[in-house]
């Protein structure tokens, strides 16, 4: 009995996923018009704001405006908005993608992570994540986009604009990693 | 029989209001559910009204609720972050005539205590934390369940 538990608690599950300072793994996927997208492709870029997000959560509807508007901000600064959608079903597909791409006339990429292989290397657990990435794609800044879904106005602390900040002023991330409740996404073996 | 008929037309109109109302609690009243020793093993399902998944699961612990009395259900509704107004909760538990206990985590700011319920929570939805509080052992499980499922993760808490 005694041997069971030190073996089942030898195979306790390793975490999935990158931590900050992890080298963030580049990427081929097909974006909205149809085009094929990698991080690579923008030669310009000091950094990457990667969020995974979908179409159908109330989250990610309630933080639509904010993606649009860190993009606004920060792509001209060289840290562009990259979303990506790896949700299977409920309103998710790809079709579903370029109607809400076209109808929120995204100026970013929306990209299908169609087999979930970014989404689970990248360690993505529910919508809309975050993953700031500086120019050697290192991972800075993990989870969510400030502190108050339900009220930008009301939010205090800006988690993702303060990370992006600090990595434009060579500063060090304040605060590398917040977590958010949100619907998981759903995964194709679930 | 007229009688029977208008008491029990009067009792079905009645029996939504009779449903339960879902009770607000801080996060320090589900910290205390989650470690007071209790002969019965706790489930926590952690679930919102806008969550499909979630919903689409809970059948499986009102099952648990009225079949296993060895253990204990909560729906902890983590509705708040969104809508703080508790009607959508208690309209919601009323149509689905809920009868497992049904709470609502009424707190903001999630990152400051997510880890304080499950430091391997990610926060998503839905989440199911299944504890024997006599022994201290978990089990966390962060994705939809099915058929089947509870009663083996109850059984691996259990020995």
């Amino acid at each position: 009995m005694m041997l069971v538990c030190v073996v089942m608690l030898a195979a306790s599950p390793v975490k999935n996923g990158y931590e900050v300072g992890d080298k963030a793994t580049d990427f081929k996927l097909k974006n909205v018009d149809g085009k094929i997208v990698s991080l690579a492709d923008f030669k310009e870029a000091k950094g990457f704001i990667v969020i995974f997000d979908c179409n159908t959560c109330p989250y990610s509807k309630a933080y639509n405006e904010r993606i649009i508007d860190l993009n606004e901000k920060y792509a001209a600064k060289g840290f562009p908005v990259i979303t990506i959608n790896a949700n299977d079903g409920y309103g998710d597909s790809y079709e579903d993608m370029v109607r809400i791409a076209n109808k929120k006339k995204y100026k970013f990429p929306y990209l299908y992570d169609e087999t979930q292989a970014i989404a689970k290397t990248y360690g993505a657990t529910n919508t809309p994540h975050v993953f700031v990435l500086n120019r050697e794609l290192k991972v800075s800044y993990i989870g969510a986009i400030d502190d108050n879904a339900r009220n930008a106005a009301s939010a205090s602390k800006k988690y993702v604009e303060n990370a992006v900040d600090a990595l434009l002023t060579g500063k060090s991330v304040p605060v590398t990693k917040t977590k958010a409740v949100g619907c998981g996404i759903r995964w194709r073996d679930a | 029989m007229r009688y029977l008929m208008l008491f029990t037309l009067f009792f079905f109109l009645m029996a939504p209001s009779l449903a339960q109302k879902a009770e607000q609690i801080k996060l320090k009243d589900l910290q205390l559910a989650i470690n007071t020793s209790s002969e019965r093993i706790q489930v926590f399902n952690f679930w919102a009204t806008w969550c499909a998944p979630c919903v689409k699961e809970i059948p499986l612990f009102e099952k648990l609720n009225q079949e296993n009395k060895t253990v204990e259900v909560t729906l902890v509704s983590m509705d708040f972050d969104l809508d703080p107004n508790p009607d959508k909760v208690n309209r919601f538990v009323a149509r689905k005539n809920i009868q497992s206990k049904v709470v609502i985590l009424a707190e903001s700011d999630p990152n400051s205590w997510i880890d304080k319920i499950d430091k391997n929570w990610s926060g998503a939805l839905p989440t199911t934390l299944i504890v024997n509080t006599k022994s201290g052992k978990r089990k966390l499980v962060q994705k939809e369940l099915h058929e089947g499922d509870l009663e083996k993760l109850i059984a691996e808490v259990n020995n």
